[in-house]
């Protein structure tokens, strides 16, 4: 927290260079042409109102000031006057005109996702993000990285804090990147300020949005939709690369995946299962079931201790496969992949005194899956 | 249609008709001679005044019960990180503190204040259905009674917000909000009883002589937002019905695994929601357009244009509701029309503005406490009209939509704005009902502490919604965390402030200055022909409304 002078401070230096500082008090140019154009856009009606505002107020701190009751002022007895009145109902018509042609054309060029060059499927899950190159084969969620004890300030807050993941969403620059965009449960809605894409996911429908980044870099955004308790803590990190760079990476992805689709063949170690289980159940299971398998009843049951869980295998693999309908738990049968599913299984069923000695093996799951 | 009055009533008083309308013997002659005392007065009252005192009382109870969920969320957002309360105990404390402030604080405000005031102001003996009238203030208490306790059940009260959105407030939702359906639905009852109220003792109750277009404005837009409640209530019932239904009866409405649609759920809600918004200012403008020209000692400039702006924005606000929608994919034409539709609201808006300025231009203006809340309602509400205006542009809207921008915008409307205005017109008519003036000083310094307040409040959450902060999050990223920091300091002041405003209308109460019964000397209205303080009963005979009275 800061002290007054430094305030102060920040104040007359942000005064004194308010130019270098415009993107924190101000919405930010962004790296696309839309947003460019909402940024103009958004200037250009500030400016509006700031000269109505400043004419508006300047006639009534006058009147204020000039015919005050303590000075003698005499009231005047007028109360209409019909030409001024059509004026200033004229005036601003006008005014909303000039400043709808531009929004319209902006709109019209926002509204069209044809002819991309990449889909990239967004779901929205409580908490979390998905993302689906379509047609590559390459799927990953992404999840917040900022962790637990800088919320709960037992340690520093990183420079990105909260707006930091696991796994960015990696776009190619000038290239346009159509958007298809859904969720599995409630409401969220994806936004990335400096490319200006801001687009609800909603649970059953897709959306459609598209991006075309001008510049390499990192662009950090959040849920901007009320999804429930750990709304605050779902960013969305996009790193944006040159067109070779992303190749390169597309093919990595690609091959990595491949390995992993291998692996549901083989026969997994325990001590396999649980190292890559922790990972799975750390980035995704322990926003609602906590760190230590204690959950938050009601909403949230513990796994710690979970009779249930433990004694039925058959049961506790259906919930994580199949979800819960009604309920918060969400079907995992899509979002993970069986090593995945088998890995944090395998991991629940023997972490925090859960001692069943149980392994679930990739294949099993993959057969589960496919009934 | 004249009122049934009792019949020793008008034969005693029938020759006594004086311009003021009020019976020179008081109250002491009327026939309710039994009259019930203590707890059981107030739960039996049929009187105008007596109700109104009542939705008055129960509307700053529940301001300040809101303002302390308020302070809940900004004593969390003083700084980056979690300290004070979970986040499930946050978005409980968003959500109440919206729903309360809406429904149980400036609602109940604006027809408390009718009920005082628009009898008086039309010159009617009392509201033309003085049961009905008991039954819509109590339901309130029951209502709300039951909507707080939700806090205490397992699972804890809504938390999906003012707007509940589906599937968050169906499928998702803690196992309170059939009880929050049941108090949202027993609110609405209340608001469109006391609407029905409203029309029927505007339509039918005013002195002779009396035409539409004589009514003071406040009576003209409490008549036209009375209708929109009539319009939209039952839009929220249905709309909570499908959620009752969804919740505990297995359909689908808003679950598209059931081949419902939970866009569905945003356009019934903004359809009652955008109305809503309008009945929350409407009221205020009128309040605002009497007291400007008392302390300007001028008429009004434009009244016929001013009611006619009236009927306007309450017709564009049907056709307006999507632009709370802009990001949830809806077509291009959908969009360019929701557009087009919002941007046209800020001229009738417009034309009001520039008609209160223009009512002070050549005025011979004092700065009474009302007149200084008035004053400032214009500046501060233009400044919510211009943020307005901007999130009516579409593609902008798609930076600002759901971030702080848009929370500053609904801000500077609802405080500044339509509470300023509860707060001018509280000032304004204290003299009436207590028959003192409220301490001049004290007032002056509530005032001047609820501008800084509410402005250091709100104005840096413009900068926060720009630089990217969404609305409804327990914890945010360090670059906005000196917004937050002036936001949560000024939130508290203006909280504290209040307390002044709780201490002048106790004092006034007491005693203090005695007021006239024109307490301002630019007052013209109805109200101000009968004694201050206003006795219980007051046109039994209906006065004679002069001309010279008139707007125009």
């Amino acid at each position: 927290m800061r002290l007054p002078w430094q305030w102060l401070l920040t104040i007359t230096s942000v005064a004194s260079l308010s130019q270098a500082h415009a993107s924190s008090w101000n919405m930010p140019v962004g790296v696309t042409d839309t947003s460019r154009n909402i940024f103009g856009l958004h200037m250009t009606i500030f400016w509006v109102c700031v000269v109505i505002g400043v004419i508006v107020f300047g006639v009534m701190f006058y009147s204020l000031f000039r015919y005050r009751h303590s000075k003698g002022a005499k009231a005047a007895r007028f109360h209409e006057h019909t030409s001024v009145e059509v004026l200033w109902t004229a005036i601003p018509i006008l005014i909303l005109v000039g400043m709808a042609v531009p929004a319209t054309a902006t709109l019209k060029n926002m509204y069209d996702a044809s002819e991309a060059d990449l889909d990239i499927m967004i779901t929205g899950q409580q908490w979390r993000w998905r993302y689906e190159y379509l047609g590559e084969d390459i799927a990953y969620t992404s999840n917040l990285s900022t962790t637990r004890e800088q919320i709960r300030g037992e340690s520093e807050r990183d420079e990105h804090y909260l707006l930091d993941v696991d796994e960015p969403l990696v776009l190619p620059i000038n290239r346009k990147v159509r958007f298809l965009m859904t969720s599995d449960d409630v409401i969220h809605s994806w936004w990335v300020p400096e490319l200006a894409v801001k687009q609800d996911t909603i649970p059953g429908f897709i959306n459609e949005n598209w991006v075309q980044i001008n510049e390499p870099g990192i662009y950090r955004g959040q849920c901007a939709e009320l999804c429930g308790v750990n709304h605050g803590f779902m960013p969305i990190v996009v790193h944006a690369m040159e067109e070779a760079e992303f190749e390169t990476w597309l093919e990595e992805r690609k091959e990595a995946a491949e390995q992993e689709a291998m692996g549901v063949d083989r026969e997994w170690a325990i001590e396999e299962l649980m190292a890559r289980g922790e990972e799975v159940y750390q980035s995704i299971c322990s926003s609602c079931h906590q760190g230590e398998g204690q959950g938050a009843p009601p909403a949230f049951p513990a796994l710690a201790g979970n009779e249930q869980l433990i004694n039925e295998l058959d049961w506790h693999l259906d919930r994580v496969i199949n979800g819960v309908s009604g309920a918060a738990m969400p079907a995992f049968r899509n979002t993970l992949n069986p090593v995945e599913i088998a890995a944090v299984v395998t991991y629940t069923r023997n972490a925090w005194g859960n001692e069943t000695g149980d392994t679930v093996q990739p294949a099993t799951v993959a057969e589960r899956i496919a009934q | 249609m004249a009122p049934k009055l009792p019949p020793q009533h008008s034969l005693q008083h029938s020759s006594s008709a004086v311009a003021g309308g009020q019976s020179q013997e008081g109250q002491s002659h009327y026939p309710h001679a039994a009259q019930p005392k203590g707890l059981m007065r107030w739960l039996l009252t049929t009187n105008h005044k007596e109700i109104g005192s009542l939705y008055l009382i129960f509307s700053l109870t529940m301001f300040f019960v809101g303002g302390i969920f308020a302070l809940v969320v900004r004593a969390e957002l003083f700084q980056p990180g979690l300290q004070l309360v979970e986040p499930e105990f946050f978005n409980q404390m968003t959500t109440m503190h919206g729903l309360i402030m809406v429904f149980a604080a400036v609602m109940p405000a604006f027809t408390g204040l009718a009920n005082w005031m628009i009898p008086l102001q039309i010159g009617a003996p009392d509201m033309a259905l003085p049961r009905l009238n008991n039954f819509s203030f109590w339901l309130l208490p029951v209502a709300f009674t039951l909507l707080l306790s939700t806090l205490f059940m397992p699972g804890g009260g809504p938390n999906f917000g003012w707007t509940f959105y589906a599937p968050l407030s169906t499928t998702y939702a803690p196992a309170s909000t059939t009880f929050f359906i049941l108090a949202l639905h027993m609110a609405g009852i209340s608001s469109i009883l006391g609407a029905i109220n409203i029309i029927a003792t505007i339509l039918n109750m005013r002195a002779p002589g009396m035409r539409m277009m004589d009514m003071p404005l406040f009576v003209w837009t409490w008549l036209i937002t009375a209708f929109l409640l009539i319009a939209v209530m039952p839009v929220l019932a249905g709309v909570i019905t499908m959620m009752l239904m969804d919740i505990n009866f297995g359909t689908s409405f808003f679950d598209a695994a059931g081949g419902g649609d939970p866009v569905l759920f945003q356009h019934l809600f903004w359809f009652f929601g955008h109305p809503e918004v309008y009945i929350m200012i409407l009221p205020a403008f009128g309040i605002v357009s009497a007291i400007i020209p008392t302390f300007a000692r001028k008429p009004l400039f434009g009244y016929a244009s001013m009611v006619y702006a009236t009927g306007a924005i309450a017709l564009l606000s049907f056709l307006v509701w999507a632009h709370h929608m802009f990001i949830v994919g809806l077509p291009l034409t959908a969009e360019l029309f929701f557009m087009y539709s919002t941007m046209l609201i800020a001229v009738p808006t417009g034309v009001k503005v520039f008609n209160w300025v223009t009512t002070l231009f050549r005025g011979s203006i004092s700065f009474e406490p009302p007149m200084l809340f008035a004053l400032a309602f214009v500046v501060l509400f233009t400044i919510g009209g211009f943020s307005g205006l901007m999130l009516a542009i579409a593609p902008a809207d798609f930076q600002y939509h759901d971030t702080y921008f848009v929370v500053a915008h609904f801000h500077y409307v609802l405080v500044p704005g339509a509470i300023f205005a509860i707060m001018a017109g509280v000032y304004y008519w204290l003299p009436k009902w207590t028959g003192h003036y409220p301490n001049e000083r004290l007032a002056q310094c509530h005032f001047w502490c609820s501008i800084i307040g509410v402005n250091l409040t709100f104005f840096p959450m413009h900068f926060a919604g720009l630089a990217g902060m969404p609305r409804r999050i327990p914890d945010y990223a360090l670059q906005f965390a000196d917004f937050n920091l002036l936001s949560s300091i000024g939130a508290f002041f203006f909280g504290a402030s209040q307390l002044l405003f709780v201490l002048v209308v106790v004092l006034c109460v007491r005693g203090g200055q005695k007021a006239p019964a024109k307490a301002w000397e630019g007052a013209v209205d109805l109200e101000w022909s009968v004694p201050s303080p206003a006795p219980l009963h007051t046109f039994e005979t209906p006065p004679v409304f002069h001309r010279a009275q008139s707007h125009d």
